[in-house]
């Protein structure tokens, strides 16, 4: 009796094995939390000298036009305007989701509606080999095809918004894609059979049953594919242009916070002003894909509530 | 009909209507169901008389909400369904059919409640406005007559713009049927509409069977053999995909001809 009185009392080696374990995984957590919150103190520390160490006008930073750090503009402010680029990211994001979205949905119903079999067997594969090619390949057949394609049919020099426009639409259709796909899939069995039984065709059920219900899901996705289109860097760069002017049309040249960013970084000195500011347009970068995050989680967690039964 | 009583499997009792005496609502003629390549109904032929409740029994698998579902070709994407179902002297099973059309006429309420997410009053009006009837006075009218029918109008008649999913699950499924007579079909299949309910609601979707029987033919596949002697005129009984025995409720409950019947409706199988 005794024995087994003294047994219940000790820490069995399980026990120990257990706790160590729970140690081990907190701490990774705990790892990746840091990670993230010294990316943001850091990012946040170098990109708000640009203001209080500088002492650049944020809205001036904001709303100028003018882009050449360390000089005096021809307005007689500092020439630190990040509005072209702010417009420049934002005007290819929104274009980019915009012509990817019917695509994307059309696509995604074929896939999952019209014909599931070849829609798993096949399309889903191949959309998904997609999002594993390298961005610089789709930048490097957006400077081979789409520019000279875009100089010849919508003139100009070929480089600007609408030539990132469609590289983007090719880079980001994939992901939007296959996570309609995913929305459309979850949609419960049982609305299809009711619409069904009721006598609705086929085409009434996918666009007033199925599609309604999927419609947080494929939110999701098309912010996804926003998110995805407003950080992208490289491809972006090598077909936009790169001028710090405010865009007067979709084929002139333009750039973005990201294609300022990769050309500018390796090129500035620590410290500096010019090195600031470039810090300043990857805070602006950060806060977007936070908010991009928040969206998604708010769809979500909408999307949630409207299936809860 | 095979009246080989060498094998107790291979007894059948089948009844068949006489045309002359009882009106014919829906039949299936050498109906075969399969999976794949395995046959899911072999022999399962049966006739549904017009204002009567047909309710199919048997143990799980064997077959009979594969049957049922067959009858308005929801099966029609899952499995390969051979042979006739007569309705109004058309195979309804060929292709020359309009299956959309013919689902109207043939309307179906599943086991679990499955409401759209929308209000009480687009559940009803959903399938209507497919139909292009548009006009806010006629939804109406039809709204309340299809919650009547289902006996709910007065439990639901201020809340018909709250979401259907609010419903307690026996609302929901009520909803379900009146939305499933709402387009006024002839024939209305259920498929063991009360098993996911309490019994206080199943009795109150068995009442409002009982109501539907004068306009409509219905024929529901339940588990719950208290159901199936309570409310229907007929029964048939399946097993391994075939229709063992099929006779007047009352008779098949106290005198079935076919011992396995007997095993299953005295509880020893199944």
């Amino acid at each position: 009796m005794d024995k087994i009185r003294a047994s219940l009392l000790k820490k069995s080696i399980a026990t120990k094995i257990e706790r160590r374990g729970k140690i081990l995984s907190l701490s990774c957590l705990a790892l990746i939390i840091l990670v993230v919150f010294l990316i943001f103190y850091f990012v946040a520390s170098r990109g708000l000298a640009t203001f209080f160490q500088n002492h650049i006008n944020l809205w001036h930073f904001l709303s100028g036009i003018q882009w050449n750090p360390g000089t005096i503009g021809t307005n007689g402010q500092p020439a630190v305007g990040a509005l072209p680029m702010i417009v420049g990211s934002f005007l290819i994001t929104i274009f980019s989701a915009i012509v990817a979205t019917p695509f994307a949905i059309g696509t995604a119903v074929f896939m999952t509606e019209i014909s599931p079999r070849r829609g798993a067997q096949i399309l889903r594969p191949v959309t998904e080999l997609l999002v594993g090619i390298p961005s610089v390949v789709y930048g490097f057949i957006g400077l081979q095809v789409v520019v000279p394609f875009v100089r010849n049919t919508f003139g100009g020099s070929g480089y600007g918004i609408l030539s990132g426009t469609f590289v983007l639409f090719v880079m980001i259709l994939p992901t939007v894609t296959s996570m309609s796909a995913d929305a459309l899939n979850a949609v419960p069995r049982y609305y299809r059979e009711a619409s069904l039984a009721l006598g609705a065709t086929r085409w009434q059920t996918i666009y007033k049953v199925v599609l309604r219900a999927a419609i947080p899901g494929m939110l999701t996705a098309i912010v996804f594919g926003m998110a995805r289109a407003f950080g992208e860097a490289l491809a972006v760069q090598m077909v936009i242009g790169n001028a710090t002017l405010l865009p007067h049309n979709l084929v002139s040249p333009a750039s973005t916070l990201t294609s300022i960013l990769t050309m500018g970084i390796g090129n500035t000195v620590m410290g500096s002003l010019q090195n600031n500011a470039l810090w300043s347009l990857a805070m602006i970068l950060l806060l977007m894909s936070l908010l991009f995050n928040l969206i998604i989680r708010y769809i979500g967690r909408k999307g949630k509530l409207n299936h809860e039964r | 009909m095979a009246d080989n009583k060498t094998m107790t499997t291979d007894q059948r009792n089948i009844m068949t209507f006489d045309p002359q005496a009882h009106e014919i609502a829906l039949s299936t003629e050498d109906l075969h169901v399969f999976y794949g390549n395995s046959e899911a109904i072999s022999e399962g032929d049966l006739q549904f008389e017009r204002y009567k409740i047909t309710a199919l029994i048997g143990p799980s698998g064997s077959g009979k909400s594969t049957y049922l579902r067959s009858l308005n070709r929801m099966n029609d994407r899952i499995a390969t369904v051979k042979g006739k179902i007569m309705y109004r002297g058309l195979d309804i099973n060929s292709n020359d059919i309009d299956v959309y059309e013919m689902r109207r006429h043939i309307g179906m309420v599943f086991q679990r409640p499955n409401p759209f997410a929308k209000s009480i009053y687009e559940n009803i009006a959903f399938a209507l406005r497919q139909r292009g009837m548009n006009k806010k006075a006629d939804l109406d009218e039809i709204v309340e007559r299809s919650l009547r029918q289902a006996a709910m109008w007065d439990q639901v008649k201020d809340d018909l713009n709250k979401s259907a999913l609010a419903l307690s699950g026996g609302q929901q499924q009520r909803l379900c049927i009146a939305r499933a007579i709402a387009i006024k079909p002839d024939i209305l299949l259920l498929d063991e509409p009360a098993s996911a309910l309490d019994p206080v609601s199943t009795s109150q979707i068995e009442d409002t069977l009982l109501e539907l029987k004068q306009n409509y033919t219905i024929i529901i596949v339940t588990h719950n053999m208290q159901q199936a002697s309570r409310i229907s005129d007929y029964t048939a009984f399946f097993n391994l995909g075939k229709a063992l025995e099929y006779a007047e409720t009352g008779d098949i409950f106290t005198n079935p001809k076919v011992d396995l019947t007997n095993d299953y409706i005295s509880g020893n199988f199944g």
